[in-house]
């Protein structure tokens, strides 16, 4: 019988089989940040080990970095010794750091695609759950926790229990404004947070194959919060293309070979998968949360739920603490939710693609008096790239913050909260209680229904623009 | 890592399902650059709440968490089994539990056991109307008992005997691999050359 593609991965790294024990992998590209490291470093030097494979391993500080006054000293002294404790390891251990400051410094996810590195039919592994991310390249690509860090830093490998396979196809148009954040936040609301447990799920169909390499790694990057181990999609002319000439994507005669190989990473047509989700592009629309986990959302033109409307007594037990949590009734209209903040920003929706789409939205707008839009690119190549496009301006003559990047409020441990109380609408992927702050209240949306609701002041769709954009508001700038 | 064989002790029954590991360690706590010092980060933002169950005073000293389906769902943090750790739990009870949670309780000797959503709900049934009763996780025979008024409930669960065997032994899963490392080695050097690098160009 014919193998899925993340069995072709996983078969590709097999170190060592043996009867009665997991698999050991062979991990492609290890990736660290100063959140999940230091107690693996520590580890190491305690058992007078080294890292194996300084070659295969890459650092950046993205979790607490300010992106503000990145200039100056970090006024949280805790934030500063995480992040200096990084770079004293780095150095010890001698592993690449892109620290603050560094032109390749950036969210871990965005880095690592950036730079070419990410590529297909690899294994990658980071201690970070949205490591998920990498699996749009058609790599194996998963979250660790910082024992395992420890064991790749020592090792280059992991032993790892046998996954389970599921096909999410989506076959079909995405309807226009309709995107990919949208697309992933309901298949999460379909399968639940804990439905892709165990699983490594594989989207495919032609309304994935039509979305870009930045789509694709936003709806990679999301699989997380499915409870899936990771999520991939087969690499192909799309991907090879984002790869080529990138600073660590194969050359010359090594290219020709690359792509030889990752033309090979396909699920075969007699391929069984243990699990299948059949999902229909054109009946999709915005999609936004409205509780305190990823799975709990709707269409935007729908009202909040009811708790009494769930048969399953702990489901309706989630959603009456979820909206008390969010301060939402039954029946509201989720157009009428008024917002604080609007973060546009992350791993999921940091990248060039996902600030053009707001930039376009508030372009010739204006932010809603009283909402405060910060923008936060997902890497200084990002960052960069934004300004030679003048989307800066864009959103700073819109009255939006331009920021430096990083995690920022995406979790919230640098200086970027909301206070208690405060809502934001987020292209962020995790809507957990006080995620973003103490007390805050999150609805995860996509970065044009960030744009939007930032103009009106509630949730909304560029759709529900009435005004045409007005080339005035950009000459003021 | 610490060895786990059998354990008996109090319960706290956590009717919540969908626990995410924000909620067991919120971020700022994960600035530290230790594994200990968790305990006052667990449950942060609900143990101000004088109502949630960890501050009734009946559940003091318990060392096994009842909890509900989909437990340490979310964020990879190591640091949401370190505070459970240090707080003083040595198991978690629950109908499912998320992957990377899993993997790393099992990396530092917190037995994570499956049991189906009924044995779960009898268990907190048992514990909400008599604190003082005593749960027993026993690994050798892989079941969960406990004395219950109506007569004593086993449960046996599943955990694959590798795992079992590391959990047993307080097995350092680091030592074990690099044992292996001529396997290593030799994967490694049929490693095609246009594999990536990250060494600078
Ligand atoms: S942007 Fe958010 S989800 Fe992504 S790595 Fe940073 S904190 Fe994690």
């Amino acid at each position: 019988m014919g193998r899925t593609l993340a069995e072709k991965v996983w078969d590709d790294h097999v170190v060592r089989r043996a009867e009665g024990e997991p698999d050991l992998l062979f991990i492609d590209l290890h990736l660290l940040h100063e959140v999940t490291s230091p107690q693996a470093f520590d580890g190491l030097r305690m058992n007078g080990r080294r890292v194996r494979r300084t070659d295969l391993t890459i650092a950046t500080e993205d979790h607490n970095t300010p992106t503000l006054d990145i200039d100056k000293p970090i006024a949280d002294p805790v934030s500063r010794t995480q992040l200096e404790t990084l770079r004293k390891n780095c150095a010890e251990f001698e592993v690449r750091l892109h620290p603050l400051g560094d032109i390749e410094q950036g969210v871990v996810h965005v880095v690592g695609p950036q730079l070419g590195l990410t590529q297909p039919g690899t294994t990658v592994v980071c201690g970070d759950s949205h490591t998920s991310t990498h699996g749009a390249f058609g790599a194996l690509a998963f979250g660790i926790g910082t024992s395992q860090v420890e064991h790749v830093l020592a090792t280059q490998t992991l032993p790892l229990a046998p996954f389970r396979t599921m096909a999410v196809t989506v076959d079909g148009e995405l309807p226009d404004g309709v995107t990919a954040k949208d697309l992933i936040l309901a298949v999460i609301s379909r399968i639940g947070t804990g439905g892709g447990q165990g699983y490594v799920i594989e989207y495919r169909g032609s309304a994935i194959e039509k979305l870009s390499m930045e789509s694709r790694m936003t709806v990679c990057n999301m699989s997380i919060e499915a409870g899936a181990r990771a999520g991939m999609i087969a690499p192909d002319r799309t991907t090879f293309d984002y790869l080529e000439g990138r600073a660590h994507a194969p050359k010359g005669a090594d290219w020709d070979a690359a792509v030889a190989y990752w033309k090979t990473l396909r699920t075969d047509d007699d391929a069984a998968f243990d699990h299948e989700v059949r999902i229909d592009a054109g009946e999709l629309t915005p999609f936004v949360t409205w509780g305190t986990n990823p799975g709990q959302g709707a269409p935007l033109s729908a009202s909040v739920p009811d708790p009494a409307s769930y048969d399953d007594p702990s489901d309706r037990l989630a959603a009456e603490k979820a909206l008390e949590y969010m301060g939402l009734t039954a029946g509201q209209p989720l157009r009428e939710v008024a917002v604080d903040t609007v973060f546009v920003g992350s791993c999921t929706n940091g990248r060039i693609e996902d600030l053009r789409a707001a930039a376009a939205v508030v372009g010739g707008r204006k932010v809603a008096d009283g909402v405060r839009m910060l923008v936060v690119p997902g890497s200084v190549r990002v960052a960069l790239q934004a300004v030679e496009e003048g989307l800066d301006r864009v959103f700073t003559a819109a009255g939006a913050e331009w920021r430096h990047a990083g995690c920022s409020m995406c979790l919230g441990m640098n200086p970027d909260q909301l206070a208690p109380g405060e809502r934001s609408a987020s292209t962020s992927n995790r809507n957990f209680e006080g995620r973003q702050g103490k007390g805050g209240r999150t609805h995860l949306v996509s970065p044009q229904v960030a744009a939007a609701t930032a103009v009106l002041g509630h949730l909304a769709s560029p759709a529900d623009l009435s005004d045409a954009p007005d080339a005035s508001v950009l000459e003021e700038a | 890592m610490e060895a786990f064989t059998t354990h008996t002790g109090r319960a706290v029954p956590l009717r919540r399902s969908n626990v995410d590991t924000d909620q067991i360690i919120p971020a700022h706590w994960l600035k530290k650059v230790t594994r200990n010092g968790f305990e006052d980060g667990l449950f942060e933002a609900w143990r101000k709440d004088e109502s949630f169950v960890l501050n009734a005073p009946q559940y003091a000293g318990a060392t096994v968490l009842l909890a509900g389906s989909d437990f340490g769902t979310g964020s990879s943090r190591e640091h949401a089994v370190w505070a459970l750790q240090n707080y003083g739990f040595k198991t978690v009870i629950s109908s499912r539990f998320a992957d990377i949670f899993r993997g790393n309780s099992l990396k530092n000797g917190l037995l994570t056991v499956v049991l189906p959503q009924q044995t779960v709900e009898e268990l907190w049934q048992l514990v909400e109307a008599d604190p003082t009763a005593e749960i027993t996780v026993d690994l050798v025979a892989r079941e969960v008992r406990a004395d219950r008024p109506q007569g004593p409930l086993t449960a046996p669960f599943e955990l694959d005997d590798n795992a079992r065997w590391r959990l047993l032994e307080g097995l350092d899963d680091i030592s074990l691999t690099l044992a292996n490392e001529p396997d290593i080695a030799a994967f490694e050097s049929t490693r095609p050359s246009w594999k990536p690098s990250t060494a600078q160009v």
